[in-house]
């Protein structure tokens, strides 16, 4: 168990930084996410941590030490890749006992080092396999066994689940969770897919363009995003935007409801909008429309869940509401958060 | 008319050419006539004129049965040529697998100048070999031997040092293959290039990861994810120096005292040149069981190698 830090960590590829300076504590024992969209150097500040690139610039350390310069083998860091990369040519319990025998491990207590592990993903059944005889599933649990065999100090996770059909990674995501808080051994676990970063994460680095724009927890993310590109990566439908005067007035589709919901003694900002389109998808409905007078013409969506049984449809003119407290506000130049404006909100 | 006419043939030839069984047998009959004509009627006629008394001279051949091959048993310079052509085959074969291997790797990263590196590593393969050897002999010449005054001018060799390189025994003999891994070398660089650029890196990364170092990564992971392709470069290259004569030809004839003579020679200067065709085509077909159980043995081996 060991804290990461990176201090201003840079990677340029041909000039520009995939990696821009970047700062970041990972407590002992958390759980840390890398968000952010293909492109953003999530994996590229991966695999720096992991020693397989070499900075441009900047500092990382493990455990209070640097290791910039230390090739991977010497930093007591394990990875599972996106591939799992397991070794074709050997057996499941020799692709389980490999980092053992890099360590040059006795044969017996590697036996009983691979069988632990082995039990905790449940693949004792396994070991004489090779790794072509498995399912998808299971080279999964090959390759998490691997990691977890020799105790490493840090785990890092390069989207493990994004190889498996939907309903095995939810079930392999509810596992991979259990697993990290009985080790508690410090994760980093990149990802593309927010449902898995909201769900894993402990604390969530949103990455984009090389950088993180947000550190906080799942809830801290979703509900008071640092800025607009926060706003609407995360979430789905994402935020509604509507921009006047320099100021970006955000609200989630969720909080965006009828007028009727609310009772009057609530502090609401009022919406005329017309419906465009109605998508109803079982536990929700999903309702488009845009803005009228007195607010910029804006596409904007409603999440109705199931229990709100107010009758919506296509071109009608309806008022819903937002909360005050649910508004968020954003510079528009700089796409930072900004303090509400100072103007009366209408009636 | 005419217009018709012409119509009614391009029917005819789409029917032709869209009948799959037709186009099918017309496609493949350019590779099958070859193989016919190029190969199997002149392996049928070795057959032949081994169990016969054909000679150069003579236009009348009579059925001999095995004993040809009973004759060329007897004779010591076949043996010899038997283990020449083992060692001419293992030792060079060897040497190409390990410095192809090394070759690969190293071209397999990226540095300054790989262009050129590669270009001259690949420049025999493109350069006919007669072509190639002649080069070599001119290098291996007793008088101008580019080695000899090479070494000589940055005083390796002292003044009574001066190798006849393809005059001595051994020195022939290590000439020969010198010159057979030159040429071979090329070919087996590029099927195992191909062979490690077909491993993910990710596979790298892990065992990297795992806390392996350069020695282990390379016999744990790299050799063996290659080996399936390696094997086929090295039957290709085994096929290759087993049936070759041009370079023993150019360089040495078989000499000196036969100690170059490979099987392929002998059956060339036993059956061509000394005009015992009967002779020369049982040498020649020794071969051919030889190279069978080496092909079915490798084909095996890469099979059981094979990982994905």
């Amino acid at each position: 168990m060991a804290t990461v830090e990176t201090r201003a960590v840079t990677k340029s590829f041909d000039g520009s930084n995939a990696v821009d300076a970047v700062d970041l504590l990972v407590k002992e024992g958390e759980f840390l996410v890398f968000l952010g969209p293909s492109g953003s150097g999530k994996t590229t500040l991966l695999r720096m941590i992991a020693g397989l690139e070499a900075p441009t610039s900047g500092d990382i350390l493990i455990g209070d030490k640097v290791v910039t310069q230390m090739p991977p083998r010497a930093r007591n860091i394990a990875m599972v890749f996106q591939s799992y990369a397991l070794y074709p040519h050997m057996s499941v319990f020799k692709n389980i006992a490999f980092p053992l025998d890099a360590q040059g491990m006795h044969r017996d207590e590697t036996r009983k080092k691979v069988e632990w592990a082995a039990g905790l993903f449940g693949i004792q059944r396994l070991l004489q396999r090779k790794p072509r005889q498995l399912s998808g599933g299971e080279r999964q649990r090959v390759a998490l066994a691997r990691a977890v065999v020799r105790e490493p100090v840090v785990f890092l996770l390069d989207e493990p689940l994004s190889n498996l059909d939907a309903k095995l990674r939810t079930s392999a995501r509810d596992e991979l969770q259990q697993f990290q808080r009985r080790l508690g051994t410090t994760t980093i676990y990149v990802t593309h897919d927010q449902v898995e970063a909201m769900g894993l994460g402990d604390r969530i680095a949103v990455l984009n363009n090389g950088r993180i724009h947000q550190l906080g927890t799942p809830q801290e993310v979703y509900d008071d995003p640092a800025d607009i590109f926060v706003a609407t990566f995360i979430g789905a439908p994402p935020m509604n935007l509507v921009e006047s005067e320099g100021i970006v007035t955000g609200f989630r589709p969720e909080h965006f409801l009828p007028h009727e919901i609310y009772h009057g003694d609530q502090d609401v900002t009022r919406f005329p909008f017309k419906v465009t389109r109605v998508e109803y998808l079982g536990s929700d409905r999903l309702v488009y429309g845009i803005l009228e007078q007195p607010f910029p013409a804006a596409h904007v969506i409603s999440r109705l869940p199931s229990n709100v049984s107010v009758a919506v449809r296509k071109d009608e003119h309806h008022e819903f509401v937002v909360r005050n407290r649910d508004l968020r506000y954003f510079d528009r130049a700089s796409g930072k958060r900004a303090t509400p404006p100072s103007r009366t909100t209408p009636p | 008319m005419i217009a018709g006419a012409d119509a009614a043939r391009t029917r005819g030839l789409r029917r032709f050419i869209d009948n799959e069984r037709w186009l099918g047998r017309l496609l493949l009959a350019p590779a099958v006539i070859y193989i016919v004509a190029l190969v199997g009627f002149p392996f049928l006629l070795a057959i032949y004129y081994s169990l016969s008394d054909a000679t150069v001279g003579s236009r009348t051949l009579h059925f001999v049965g095995l004993r040809n091959y009973g004759q060329i048993m007897d004779n010591p310079t076949f043996w010899e040529s038997l283990r020449n052509a083992i060692v001419f085959t293992l030792v060079s074969q060897v040497l190409v697998v390990v410095l192809a291997k090394i070759l690969a790797l190293a071209l397999n990263r990226n540095f300054r100048g790989k262009w050129l590196v590669r270009f001259l590593i690949l420049l025999p393969s493109v350069a006919p070999i007669s072509l190639g050897v002649i080069g070599w002999l001119w290098i291996f010449d007793p008088v101008y031997s580019i080695i000899n005054w090479g070494l000589r001018a940055i005083g390796v060799f002292g003044p009574n040092t001066w190798p006849i390189w393809l005059g001595q025994p051994n020195l022939a003999m290590a000439s020969v293959i010198m010159v057979d891994v030159w040429r071979l070398l090329p070919l087996a660089t590029v099927i195992i290039l191909a062979g490690l650029s077909s491993i993910p890196q990710d596979i790298h990364d892990a065992a990297a990861v795992d806390g392996v170092g350069f020695w282990r990564h390379l016999f744990r992971i790299t050799i063996p994810l290659v080996m399936p392709i390696m094997l086929v470069a090295l039957l290709f290259g085994v096929v290759f120096t087993f049936t070759d004569m041009i370079v023993i030809f150019v360089l040495t004839r078989g000499g000196p005292y036969d100690t170059t003579q490979v099987l392929a020679s002998y059956a060339f200067f036993t059956g061509i040149q000394g005009g015992n065709l009967a002779d020369g085509a049982a040498i020649s077909l020794f071969l051919f069981p030889v190279l069978v159980g080496v092909a079915a043995l490798f084909l095996t081996m890469a099979r059981r190698a094979e990982v994905t």
